[in-house]
Formats: C-alpha cells, sequence, structure tokens
C-alpha cells in the first residue's frame, strides 16, 4: 500500500492539481517524480507538461477536459501499484563554488549573526548534502533542501535589486544559486561559475528534481578558469552516480 | 524569398509573440507567448496562417515600422490608430503592404495590445521551440531600434477583402470569466461570495507577468502558511497585503500565494486587454 493519499483540485478545466501531505519530504518527492513518471506515460497524449513542486504534481492537458473523474481513477491505481517500483539511482553534482569575500559579500555578515566565523559558515555550505526538489522563480532556479539549521539566515530586509549571476545565497531555511541576474533578498555568500541555465542545451539545466548537489570551494582563479571553460561550452560537468 | 521589417522606432512594449513554450516549465520556463489568444488569432486567420505563427504583440503606443519586401499584414486587438504611410488602415482586415512602406502608429482608441500579423508569420529565431520573446531565454526582450526582424516575401494574387465581425466585448467587458482555485476555502465565507461582486481596478503595477488588482483588500490570516507550488497564467493570488494579483502569461511557473481563482482562457484575454484603472469583476463559470 502506498502510505499517502492524493488529493485532487482542478484548476480550471485544463489542468488538475495533485497534492501530497503538506511537508518538505524527501520521500514523498520520490513518490512524486514516480508518479509523475508513470503519468507521463500513461497519458502521454493528452498532456502538455506536468510540473511538480515540494509537496504537489500539476498535469497540463492540450484540451479542456469536462470531468477529472476517469482521470483521477486511474492515476489512483496507477499510484497504488508504484510503490514497490525501486527508484533510479542517485545522481549528485558536484558544485565549484567561490565563497572569496568579492563573490560573498554577505558571508563576513552571516557569520557574524551565528556567531560564527566565515570559514565554519563554508564548511557547514559545502560539506552538506541537498536534494533538489523543483525549478521555479526564473529559468533554473533550483528549490534545494538540506541547508544545515546552523547556518539558516532571514532574508535581507531590503532586497537588492541586481544580484549577479552564479550568485550562492542563503534566505532563511533555503540555500540557491541564482542562475541569471536578478533582484533578491537573500544572503549572498558566494559565486558559482557554472551556467544552471543555458537555452542553447538540450535540457536547458542539468540538475533536475530528484538529484543531489553538493558545493566545494574553489579559489578565485579556478573559479575564473573554469568561468572561461563554460563560456566556450568546453567545460563538462558530469554527475557521479550511486 | 526573405525579406525583412525593420524597427524605426520601438514604440512602448512590442515583442514577438507565438502561442507559448511548452514542455519547459520543469526548468522554471515561463509560458509566455500572446496576452490576447483571440486577437492574435484573428490576426492569423485573416491571412490564413497557422493560429500559431508568431505574431507582433504592440502594447499601448505602437512602433513604426518599415517594410522591406511585398507582403500582406492584418492587425487585431486594441485599436492604436494603424497607419500605412501616414494613411489610416482598418483593423480585421487584410491590408496590401509593399517594399518601403511604413507602418506606425497613434493614439490608443480601446484596449491595450494589439496584433501584427504577416503572411507565413514573423521568421525570427526559434528558441526552446518557441520564437516567443522571452529574456533570458531568448536575448531580447522587446524589439529596439534598427532591429531587422525577418519575415517572407509574399507576392498576393488580386485581394478579395473580406470584412470579419469582431467580439467587441473582449474590450467593452467588465466580466471576467473564472473557476475556484486550489485555496479558494482560505477566503472568508463572506468573502468566497462577495469576490464575485466587488468591482475591482487594475492598477499600474500591470506587465506580461501580471497584474495587480486593488478596490477591496481581503483577509489575509497572519499564520497562514502554503508550500510553494505551481502556478499557471490566470491564476489569481492573494497576497498578505490582501490585495489580489492575476498572473499573465509570462509569470513564474511557481509561486508561495494561495490561488484563489483561476481565470479561464476568455478571461485571460480580456484581462489583457485592459489597462491601469479600468473596472474588473470576476465572475464563476460553471
Amino acid at each position: 500500500m502506498n502510505p499517502y493519499d492524493l488529493i485532487f483540485k482542478p484548476i480550471g478545466h485544463s489542468a488538475l492539481l495533485i497534492e501530497w501531505p503538506d511537508q518538505i519530504d524527501k520521500n514523498i518527492l520520490g513518490d512524486i517524480l514516480r508518479l509523475q513518471s508513470s503519468i507521463e506515460k500513461e497519458l502521454e497524449t493528452l498532456l502538455v507538461e506536468t510540473v511538480n513542486a515540494y509537496n504537489s504534481l500539476t498535469l497540463i492537458f492540450h484540451l479542456p477536459i469536462s470531468s477529472f473523474n476517469d482521470i483521477r481513477e486511474k492515476i489512483l491505481k496507477l499510484h497504488q501499484v508504484q510503490f514497490s517500483i525501486k527508484s533510479k539511482s542517485q545522481r549528485t553534482w558536484r558544485i565549484p563554488v567561490c565563497y572569496d569575500k568579492e563573490f560573498g559579500i554577505d558571508l563576513e555578515d552571516v557569520a557574524k549573526q551565528h556567531g560564527l566565523t566565515t570559514d565554519d559558515i563554508i564548511t557547514t555550505h559545502s560539506k552538506a548534502e541537498y536534494i533538489v526538489y523543483f525549478t521555479g522563480f526564473l529559468p533554473g532556479f533550483l528549490y534545494l533542501g538540506g541547508l544545515p539549521e546552523a547556518i539558516h539566515t532571514s532574508r535581507k530586509s531590503t532586497p537588492r535589486l541586481r544580484i549577479k549571476k552564479g550568485a550562492v545565497a542563503i534566505g532563511g531555511q533555503q540555500t540557491g544559486i541564482y542562475p541569471s541576474e536578478s533582484p533578491g533578498g537573500w544572503n549572498i555568500i558566494g559565486n558559482s561559475p557554472l551556467l544552471f541555465f543555458d537555452p542553447t542545451q538540450t535540457p536547458p539545466c542539468f540538475a533536475q528534481a530528484g538529484d543531489y548537489l553538493q558545493f566545494y570551494p574553489v579559489d578565485k582563479k579556478e573559479h575564473q578558469s573554469i568561468l572561461k571553460e563554460v563560456e566556450l561550452r568546453s567545460f563538462s560537468i558530469e554527475p557521479e552516480l550511486s | 524569398m526573405k525579406g525583412f521589417i525593420e524597427v524605426i522606432s520601438p514604440g512602448l512594449l512590442s515583442t514577438i509573440q507565438d502561442r507559448g513554450r511548452f514542455g519547459f516549465r520543469k526548468y522554471g520556463v515561463p509560458v509566455s507567448g500572446v496576452m490576447d489568444e483571440q486577437s492574435a488569432s484573428m490576426a492569423n486567420h485573416l491571412l490564413n496562417n497557422p493560429s500559431a505563427s508568431a505574431v507582433m504583440e504592440i502594447t499601448m503606443m505602437g512602433p513604426k515600422l518599415r517594410f522591406s519586401t511585398n507582403t500582406l499584414i492584418a492587425i487585431s486587438g486594441a485599436d492604436i490608430s494603424p497607419q500605412l504611410n501616414g494613411v489610416t488602415i482598418p483593423l480585421n482586415r487584410i491590408t496590401k503592404v509593399h517594399n518601403k512602406d511604413v507602418l506606425s502608429f497613434g493614439k490608443l482608441n480601446f484596449g491595450l495590445r494589439c496584433y501584427l500579423a504577416v503572411k507565413g508569420g514573423f521568421q525570427t529565431k526559434i528558441v526552446m521551440e518557441s520564437r516567443s520573446y522571452f529574456a533570458p531565454v531568448t536575448t531580447s526582450s522587446s524589439i529596439q531600434k534598427g532591429l531587422c526582424i525577418p519575415i517572407n516575401n509574399y507576392e498576393s494574387p488580386e485581394l478579395h477583402l473580406t470584412s470579419v465581425k469582431t467580439d467587441q466585448s473582449l474590450f467593452s467587458q467588465l466580466h471576467l470569466p473564472c473557476t475556484r482555485g486550489p485555496e479558494f476555502d482560505m477566503l472568508t465565507t463572506e468573502e468566497q461570495k462577495s469576490i464575485f461582486n466587488k468591482k475591482l481596478s487594475v492598477t499600474q503595477e500591470n506587465s506580461r507577468m501580471g497584474y495587480r488588482l486593488e478596490g477591496y483588500s481581503f483577509q489575509y490570516p497572519q499564520d497562514y502558511n502554503m508550500l510553494t507550488s505551481t502556478v499557471l497564467p490566470g491564476t489569481i493570488q492573494l497576497t498578505p497585503s490582501g490585495n489580489l494579483i492575476a498572473l499573465m502569461k509570462d509569470c513564474q511557473t511557481t509561486g508561495g500565494y494561495p490561488r484563489i481563482l483561476q481565470l479561464s482562457q476568455d478571461g485571460i484575454n480580456k484581462l489583457a486587454q485592459k489597462k491601469a484603472s479600468d473596472t474588473i469583476l470576476f465572475t464563476l463559470e460553471d
């Protein structure tokens, strides 16, 4: 038996929201992603696309659906049988981050708030393993779970109008990387030279929901050299499989 | 044979749009596409273009454009007083255009957005399966002075000008059809009724991403918290300030505010033609 009860809510006539319990939980994410992949196979001809978030999956249909009853029954059946299915192997992406104060403009401030040194913040941030729940907010912006509580830091009271592309930041209980220049209120602790969104590539993002991320510190020189390779599209990033 | 349209002046906000970019929301990429599908389809339909052909979406103040080739055009949607070589041309009709002709616009008479279709559709670069402008997916977010936009040459046979009847309610109707959103129940029992008879107005904060509405302040429970979830064009969110925001075609793929209502496509088309201080009223569809 699948332990999760699903709630179905239509959004208009051509989208259906499926909700899991109201929690940020890796096991829930696993269940969502398994159901997403079986729904995409089973209902392929009807679907434009599906989008997941922390505890939800939204199905977007080509045409208005007069009643979602049949679809709901089908999905519940898929959901019941899937629990025995083994998950795919885990992909972990190793992400270079330069925590130098040139990039990590809020690093000292964050350290002060926690009564820690900047090195403590860097070690804690780069030691942890993060899971990608979904991508949203901006193209290529990953919603990551797993920021150690010791470095949870409230957002800045006044958001900055311009945050550099690649900025690695902490906002409340979350950490993230700005894939393009954008306004934002998170505390910036470093910068990654990687491209988190590249419209010239298929797919445009290397990391997907369910993948893991780990940061490793690089110095300014290495940051610069990776950045050059990335710009020339000669830097290739491969996940570790386990 | 290829030709182009040269941008002499860009207008307030003129962009190339098709039906949108589908299949990439899982990467956080907005759908984009024409804001008012009904008017854009009309312009394409007049020229016998496939309905998904790329058009130019022109907002409030029109551009000045010079053609480098012969073709046919049609303009539908808002009336921004289009002129060809200084002579007024009608909306919702085919107009023959010659090499070196200049298309310009004037006063806004009704609506907010008009759609310029060219025979065969605009031939700008396809990025991630769509021609719709959206930075940083496409390099530009609107047309700029000096840009040459590729189109096809078209030598038309004698024209039989059919005039089409248009649906003026698109511009005059303040009722926006919608359904209840996933978090509709967070409204108080009274607000669940009053939301359908309170006239709201469009604020200055309106764009292709969304429209902020004002005129009534809804209760937002202080302890209300929801996990970020999917939002769609047409989703009406309640913000902690008590105001509603209607998300439009360039909206983010996810959001953390409760989704109170969902506009139908017809509702999105109508809202896309409203401008600051226009009045709207939500109407529940069956």
